[in-house]
């Protein structure tokens, strides 16, 4: 037997995948051995550490482009960025993840498998200190992340969707109150998005009949050579979208969004509504951008159609909530739609906008996350929206500071909800997509409407005898919020920076 | 329309105008961040803050009479940039801002002094001031931004305060409902101006005022007529115009400083300001122009004849905004110099529509806050000053030589008797009938809460005159409304004429009629219609709401308009959110479940949501998914694409 | 066409069934005969197969936590394979590669092993 060829492997430009898998893994063997009362901070310092390690080298390898390791990953401008994106998101809410100061034991159940309202279960709800495997789980998913929008081959990319959803179905399942609805959240998401990863492999499935591979590039040529049943293209395009919106949150797979946000623990729907939102759709722009290229005049109406269905979904349904959280859900919804304006721009801006955008709405959602789990009553976070009546009375700070957040979801100038729905509904005028921004408009102008009652709910009301408390955050829920604010604010104000970052990161290597 | 429009860099004092901005904005950013520890003192930050906005605005304005080139821009830092997006953090200094800037800073100091007295009861008056700087600074970044996306900066700003105002009275309903209302329609009005925007962004790429305009004339006519509607559009929604007037008279729940300054002298201006530094886009198109005239003359009249049959004092005076800001649309859209005579009625306007929005808040004051004109009725013995201040704004409102509205309104139906043909007759007539109309209903309110006997409520015996804080202000924007319109009137224009875009005269065409019987028969119908308004109600009238006719009860009912918005904006929003949440929470399993799933409360519903809706939800995906086949498959096959 | 390549093939089959008929049958032959209920029963993995009580009843879970270990590892085993039968050609890298997999595969057992998974209560 002759020897195998083995593919140039380029170790430096993979190095923050894998720093976090094996951080990832370093997390298991501690949960194994460390005693337990050490587990807590040195999971914590393990996996934020380990994420800074991963984003020092992002940082550092900011100039590579690349495809390596047998043409299966691509780390080039848009991986690096959004590489960048995911961590910096991921560390912060890592910081919401290891606040313990709320409440006594933290968020996270201490026996996730103990049965809901048993004797020992109740016992261990008096604050029985939360288990601390979330920390490997979200490590587990932030290096799936990574390696989600870096994948260059669509078998690596199922493995990286896998690998980044398997631990968040378990992480939504760990709320320490309202345990039931927490664990319906995780089956929920669980069962769809096995459903979801089905379609998705589908469509793999069907694209590698079609194209003779999996290659992202490999499709691009068999795409621009056309000699293949074009019926297998187009449905298995379809099939593979549909895999990546569900993880999206477009509609109409974004059914399980409402449901997963309000039941799990409100760390971890901060990190989905942030980080995963920036995996996926660093997926779908590098499927659509660097594989589809040559079909995008036929998938354009399609996924245009779906942004404004989204759009609406979102914005109508947004006016409705009655919980805040479930608020957030739609609004997450919402943003999916305005990000899809930018994904079918199909030009060079969209993805830079597309990029400014995610980046935008992440460290808003976070904050925003991070104080909803400070407004608590004696049954943990209140997050009906008539128990925030009259909130601006009793903390006028978190008051305006949610105020502020809420102007930014709604694209108030000056904040970075504005620049980013400018500089996505730009190019897709420049993209010739004018009715997606006319769609766009009209529905930030509903949208805004529920932000607003929001704010008039804190502000002018009287507060109720019940109105919550709100606790005194630790400083990780703090740090976590005030970062949010500031690059909200920043963002807002002098967005050129990230802007030119955005536009220098947005080709693909192909 | 070939010349071009040319800013300078600002050097000197003018590099400050930043400033104006800042000011108020730092000032409300203390009141809100300092809390309760600023409650003694904090209406005086604000009065300083607006006051300081005001010397400091002067200033400006005296240094750029001077200058060569009086279009000032100040550049402040690259907001957005990126690939052909370019847009500027910047401000523009012209004569056309720089009048805007003395009639919000000069005015809206005068009230914030009134409100000082007005609120003085109130334990909100702290973020009250606050909320009212706020929207100084953004009214004043509108006016002074040097490109469309500023100028909605601003729009959505001002919009956001005057929101914040209107419901500050939270614990009234009906101020609720009107906050809600006004937020509504003026978001339909902001997706025009958005919309808007991109269009210039995807036709010319800039929205900077010196790109557009002299980008404008290489534009079609088609892309021009629409961007100029969408425009007309959002300038229509903040100013109370046609078909989106409904929300300015419910506005009236704020305080009445607020009416006073965001609903009668500023705010609602701005769609006036919109349109009149955009005249480069809309001289380019007469049939945009004519719609705008179409919308000012049909708006104008729709006002009289509601206000005519108002019994509310505020509302009133808010459908004589409505109304008056119709004679300023018709200015606007008249083009070439009527322009500035638009300019000159906004800024009369200003003065005397603030008058006497503080004069009935001082009448408010001392009669319990009774705001029906029914229950009013001879007042003039017990308020000197409200009375003889409230009658300057009266006679200066009807057009009545020679206070301001005379040298303000009247060149305005002149203008309208210029343009081209039948067109000249139809909207000079409905101008002239405006004005008849005009000094009936404001005579009404004029006589009725002053004048004749003595309606009022058991429980008032001795109304009072308003303290010196009230009366002060009430005095100098009296003085306003006598004398500013003549001067304006002659100084004004000339001055306008620097203001990039605004100089380009058309050769008027000959007026249909004369000028002097033009004059004469306007001074004539107010004069008519202020001596039927006296003879019918000097002996007051019935102290509650009387059977009437179909004119009338169409009048009162605000001609029938929020029945049509109801039915065309509200109706099918609900049912839509209806239907959506319908098909969302029930999804596919509505159909199976039935009525077992729509009985049962809250807890009900919780179970409901934790058992078996995810077959539901992937059917709805499934269904998802077979459609996005289908349309790939459709294209695939010829079908849609 | 030569059928060569299958000869072996059809030999496998062929030992393969003689095995299973060998095995079916000596068994009864050589065995000892001990007559209970639980043998007449569907052998489930401990589950009681029939009748279910309302509701589904409750079994243990060991049996699955058993299970799927017993999976992880037999898919170990799968991968394995190929690497034994192309070591050489795969070289050290390719060892190299096969010891970080079962030391991943390894962290896994540990956690579960500290954890009490492997105890049968």
């Amino acid at each position: 037997m002759e020897d195998l060829n083995l593919p140039p492997i380029d170790y430096a430009a993979l190095s923050p995948i894998l720093i976090l898998f094996g951080v990832a893994c370093l997390g298991v063997l501690v949960e194994a051995f460390a005693p337990r009362r050490a587990r807590h901070p040195v999971q914590l310092v393990l996996a934020i550490g380990g994420s800074v390690a991963a984003l020092v080298m992002v940082v550092l390898e900011r100039n590579t482009r690349v495809v390596t390791i047998g043409d299966a990953v691509a780390i080039d401008g848009p991986s690096l960025f959004l590489q960048g994106a995911i961590l910096l998101l991921g560390i912060v809410s890592l910081l919401l993840i290891g606040e313990r100061s709320l409440e006594a034991g933290g968020p996270f159940v201490a026996q996730a498998a103990l049965t809901v309202g048993s004797e020992k279960d109740n016992r261990q709800a008096q604050g029985a200190p939360g288990n601390t495997e979330i920390y490997p789980l979200a490590v587990f998913a932030l290096s799936g992340m990574l390696l989600f929008v870096a994948a260059n081959d669509l078998l690596t990319m199922f493995i990286a969707l896998e690998v980044l959803s398997l631990p968040l179905y378990l992480l939504c399942a760990l709320a320490r109150r309202k345990r039931l609805l927490s664990q319906e959240a995780a089956l929920k998401y669980f069962l769809l998005g096995s459903y979801a990863s089905a379609f998705f492999l589908f469509g793999v499935a069907l694209l590698y009949g079609y194209a003779g591979g999996v290659n992202l590039q490999q499709i691009n040529e068999a795409v621009a050579a056309s000699q293949n049943s074009d019926i297998l293209l187009y449905a298995g395009l379809a099939l593979l979208a549909i895999g990546l919106l569900f993880k999206v949150a477009a509609a109409p797979f974004h059914v399980w969004t409402p449901d997963v946000y309000q039941g799990a623990p409100t760390p971890v729907t901060a990190f989905m509504a942030a980080c995963t939102k920036v995996a996926g759709f660093g997926a779908l722009l590098r499927v659509l951008y660097v594989a589809f290229e040559g079909v995008q005049w036929d998938y354009q109406p399609v996924i245009g159609t779906i942004a404004v269905l989204t759009m609406i979904v979102g914005s109508v349904l947004a006016v409705t909530q009655q919980d805040i959280k479930r608020l957030l859900a739609y609004s997450s919804i919402a943003n999916a739609g305005y990000l899809l304006v930018g994904v079918v721009a199909q030009n060079r801006e969209g993805v830079s906008s597309t990029l400014f955008y995610l980046v935008a709405y992440g460290f808003t959602v976070l904050a925003a996350f991070g104080v909803v789990s400070l407004v608590r009553d004696a049954d943990g976070e209140a997050t009906h929206l008539s128990r925030w009546a009259g909130l601006g009375r009793r903390s006028p700070l978190l008051a305006a500071i949610f105020t502020f957040l809420m102007l930014a979801f709604a694209g108030i100038p000056l904040t970075s909800g504005f620049i980013s729905k400018f500089v996505v509904f730009g190019a897709a005028i420049d993209g010739g997509q004018s009715w997606l921004v006319v769609a766009g408009v009209v529905t930030s102008m509903i949208i805004a409407f529920p932000y607003l009652r929001v704010i008039v709910m804190m502000w002018l009301s009287e507060p109720a005898e019940t109105t919550p408390t709100v606790s005194v955050p630790g400083w990780m829920t703090s740090a976590a919020v005030f970062i949010g604010v500031l690059a909200t604010l920043a963002l807002g104000v002098v967005p050129s920076p990230l802007l030119d970052l955005t536009n220098d990161a947005s080709l693909f290597v192909r | 329309m070939e010349e071009t429009v040319e800013y300078v860099q600002a050097t000197g004092l003018l590099s400050s105008v930043w400033l104006l901005v800042a000011i108020p904005l730092a000032s409300a950013a203390v009141l809100l961040l300092l809390g309760r520890r600023a409650d003694k003192w904090g209406h005086w930050l604000g009065v300083l803050a607006v006051g300081s906005a005001f010397v400091l605005g002067l200033s400006y304005f005296i240094s750029l009479a001077g200058m060569e080139n009086k279009s000032v821009e100040l550049s402040l830092w690259d907001f957005i940039a990126v690939g052909r997006f370019q847009v500027d953090f910047g401000l523009l200094f012209d004569p056309l801002s720089g009048v805007f800037v003395l009639l919000i800073t000069g005015v809206g100091s005068l009230i914030h002094l009134y409100a000082v007295g007005y609120m003085s009861h109130d334990e909100g008056r702290r973020k009250f001031f606050a909320y009212f700087n706020l929207f100084v600074a953004a009214m004043l970044l509108l006016v002074l931004g040097n490109n469309y996306v500023m100028l909605y900066f601003g729009w959505e700003g001002v919009g956001l305060a005057s929101y914040l105002l209107i419901s500050f009275w939270y614990t009234k309903p009906s101020a609720a409902t009107a906050g809600k209302k006004a937020f509504l329609m003026n978001r339909v009005g902001d997706a025009g101006l958005a919309i808007g925007i991109f269009i210039m962004f995807a036709t010319l790429g800039t929205t900077q005022y010196v790109d557009v305009f002299n980008g404008v004339s290489g534009l079609a006519a088609g892309t021009i007529l629409v961007l100029g509607l969408l425009l007309l559009l959002g300038a229509a929604g903040k100013s109370g115009q046609f078909p989106l007037q409904a929300w300015l008279p419910d506005a009236m729940e704020g305080p009445t400083p607020v009416s006073a300054l965001i609903h009668a002298a500023t705010m609602v201006t701005a769609g006036v300001y919109l349109i009149a530094r955009s005249n480069p886009i809309f001289s380019a198109n007469h049939t945009l122009q004519t719609v705008v005239v179409s919308v000012g003359a049909l708006t104008l009249l729709m006002g009289c004849i509601i206000g005519a049959a108002k019994d509310d004092i505020k509302r009133v005076l808010a459908w004589s905004t409505v109304s008056q800001i119709g004679y300023m649309f018709l200015g606007v859209g008249l083009g070439g110099a009527a322009y500035a005579l638009a300019i000159v009625h906004l800024l009369a306007h200003g003065f005397f529509k603030a008058n006497m929005f503080l004069g009935a808040g001082s009448v408010m004051h001392g009669m319990k806050d009774q705001v029906d004109i029914r229950r009013f009725g001879g007042l003039s013995k017990y308020m000197k000053i409200t009375w003889l201040t409230f009658m300057m704004g009266w006679l200066a409102i009807i057009g009545m030589f020679p206070f301001s509205g005379f040298f303000s309104k009247e060149p305005i139906i002149v203008a309208a008797f210029e343009r081209e043909g039948w067109t000249a007759w139809l909207f000079g007539m409905a101008a002239l009938l405006g004005a008849g109309l005009t000094a009936f209903y404001m005579t009404r309110l004029f006589i009725l809460t002053f004048h004749g006997p003595k309606r009022w409520t058991e429980d008032i015996e001795h109304p009072h005159e308003s303290p010196a804080i009230m009366t002060i202000p009430l005095i100098l924007l009296a003085i306003g409304s006598v004398g500013a319109g003549f001067l304006l009137s002659t100084s004004v224009p000339d001055w306008l004429e620097a203001t990039g875009g605004l100089g380009a005269q058309e050769e008027p065409h000959e007026a249909v009629l004369s000028h002097g019987v033009l004059t004469a028969l306007s001074l004539l119908l107010t004069v008519a219609g202020a001596g039927l308004a006296y003879l019918l109600f000097r002996n007051g009238t019935a102290k509650q709401e009387q059977p009437a006719g179909v004119v009338v009860t169409a009048a009162r009912r605000n001609l029938y308009s929020d029945t049509v918005n109801e039915a065309i904006f509200e109706k099918p929003g609900i049912f839509l959110t209806r239907a959506l949440v319908y098909l969302d929470n029930r999804g596919i399993d509505g159909a199976v479940n039935g009525l077992a799933a729509a009985v049962g409360g809250g807890s009900g519903r919780l179970r409901r949501l934790q058992t078996g809706f995810v077959r539901s939800y992937a059917t709805s995906m499934l269904t998802g998914a077979l459609l996005v086949v289908a349309a790939f498959l459709a294209i695939q096959l010829g079908w849609l694409a | 066409m030569t059928l060569s390549p299958y000869v072996p093939i059809v030999g496998l089959l062929i030992l393969g069934a003689l095995f299973a008929l060998f095995s079916v049958s000596i068994a009864p032959i050589v065995g000892p005969k001990r007559y209970n209920r639980a043998k007449l029963e569907a052998y489930e993995c401990g589950i009681e197969p029939a009748p279910q009580p309302v509701g589904g009843g409750r079994f243990p879970v060991k049996f699955y936590l058993t299970a799927m270990l017993f999976i992880i590892f037999d898919i170990e085993i799968i991968f394995l394979y190929p690497w034994a039968v192309s070591f050489d050609a795969l070289g050290l890298f390719g060892f190299v590669e096969m010891v970080l997999f079962i030391v991943t595969v390894f962290i896994a057992y540990t956690y579960v092993w500290r954890r009490g998974g492997l105890n049968w209560d």
